[in-house]
């Protein structure tokens, strides 16, 4: 039976280039360039951003790869449970903020 | 079918092969440490120790031994530095003796101190061994001490639990007599590795985050911050099998192999001996039974010692030294690139 989510095929990520090569080169320039070194943001900054939106996003290669990468770029867990709860909040805060359309068609419907 | 695996695996991570992608060669350059195992006696037993240390080990360096590398330091001034392991090295009865005598030798004396061996003592009488501090200040010596990380969660995960409070009191201790303080000259160096099968983060980071934590929460001060990659060996290479982690481990090793770190390996510059007086190109090798060979096809020992023959010798490399030169490099003192 198939399935989805092998944690196996996160080394195959490369792969995503097979049927469109040059495309998949500029990506993984630009990805290298973004995450892979110190810029305005640290590494560690940037891999704590992107193990927030790895989990908001919910792809299970990406907190793995971004657990690991936060270790090696010397985050805590701490710091990285602290990132996760941002993105935590974005989602709730987002959620509730459509709170605000909601009153606005209440208001429309009720006499 | 382990042992199948394992020579397979093996052959994946050819080391030397690497060498030869990046036209790398690497003789020896000089014997300036004379690093000596003495014990594999400890009072923790870690799961990533590459030596299996514990309570229960009783290998000891002979006498006879001790007097041995005593007498190839008076002989060969250009050995500049002992570093002095084990096990926990304080519970060799001749520990003092060596250190006593080492530094009248003139010699930089280091000491990979656990820290904890300050509380526990020997595991057999549990009497503390409270005395360290000031004898290693009194003799000079430079103290390096493993401190998997600035927080309990990860060095308890690794060295066992109730390490880090220990450590905190051991390294308070060092403090109290000099250690790490600006103008006494008495170094304390802490070593951190990862406490799974990941790479160290940038070295220099890593200490500003140590010596930021350690003075803000338990006003510790230190010099500097050794970041050692995990060697896939032994008990850390067992915990990889177990977990089904060792390919991906050493595929990530291999991958970032680094020209750089790997000029700099520490096999170039040492000589590694064990509890028999065997020689090693280093510590790793000393536990793996990968001995320097004498010209008779037998191993090379601290008692026949010739310089001049080991510096020709060629470096035994296995597939665990790409753990050495992944990376920023790693090394008993830190990073090498």
């Amino acid at each position: 039976m198939s399935s989805y989510y092998e944690s196996e095929d996160l080394k195959k990520f490369g792969d995503i280039g097979r049927h469109a090569k040059p495309l998949a080169d500029e990506f993984f320039k630009y990805y290298g360039m973004v995450t892979g070194q110190d810029g305005a943001l640290s590494k560690r900054e940037k891999a704590l951003i992107a193990l927030a939106v790895a989990h908001s996003e919910k792809c299970p290669y990406c907190i793995d790869a971004y657990t690991t990468a936060c270790l090696e770029s010397g985050a805590n867990p701490e710091q990285m449970a602290e990132a996760v709860h941002v993105a935590a909040v974005m989602k709730a805060g987002i959620t509730l903020a459509h709170t605000i359309q909601m009153n606005n068609h209440l208001d429309k419907l009720v006499l | 079918m382990a042992d199948d695996a394992g020579a397979s695996a093996a052959s994946r991570y050819d080391f030397e092969a690497a060498l030869r992608r990046h036209g790398i060669a690497l003789p020896p350059l000089a014997i300036d440490t004379l690093q000596l195992n003495i014990t594999k006696r400890c009072n923790q037993a870690c799961r990533h120790c590459h030596v299996d240390a514990s309570p229960a080990r009783t290998e000891m360096l002979s006498p006879a031994g001790i007097a041995a590398c005593l007498d190839v330091l008076a002989q060969h001034p250009q050995i500049r530095t002992v570093d002095i392991t084990g096990g926990a090295p304080e519970l060799h009865p001749q520990f003092a003796t060596l250190v006593e005598r080492a530094t009248a030798l003139g010699r930089h004396v280091m000491v990979r101190h656990n820290l904890t061996v300050q509380l526990d003592g020997d595991p057999a009488t549990r009497v503390p061994m409270t005395h360290l501090p000031a004898f290693f200040a009194q003799h000079r010596v430079e103290v390096v001490s493993s401190l998997p990380y600035y927080q309990a969660f990860f060095t308890d995960a690794q060295r066992g639990h109730g390490v880090f409070q220990k450590s905190i009191e051991a390294l308070q201790r060092l403090n109290a007599v000099g250690y790490g303080q600006d103008g006494s000259g008495l170094q304390l160096n802490l070593v951190y590795n990862p406490v799974g099968p990941y790479l160290p983060a940038a070295q220099a980071s890593l200490e500003a985050d140590y010596k930021q934590s350690l003075m803000q929460h338990f006003g510790i001060r230190f010099n500097g911050l050794f970041t050692i990659t995990n060697m896939p060996i032994h008990r850390f290479r067992l915990h990889l099998e177990k977990s089904g982690q060792y390919a991906a481990y050493m595929d990530k090793l291999l991958a970032a192999f680094n020209p750089a770190a790997a000029a700099g390996v520490m096999c170039r510059n040492l000589i590694s001996v064990d509890h028999r007086g065997h020689l090693y190109d280093c510590d790793f090798n000393q536990q793996l039974d990968l001995p320097i060979r004498a010209p008779s096809g037998q191993a090379a020992t601290i008692f026949d010692f010739d310089p001049q023959r080991l510096l020709k010798r060629s470096i035994r490399f296995g597939d665990h030294c790409l753990g050495c030169t992944a990376g920023a490099g790693s090394s008993c003192g830190g990073t090498t690139a």
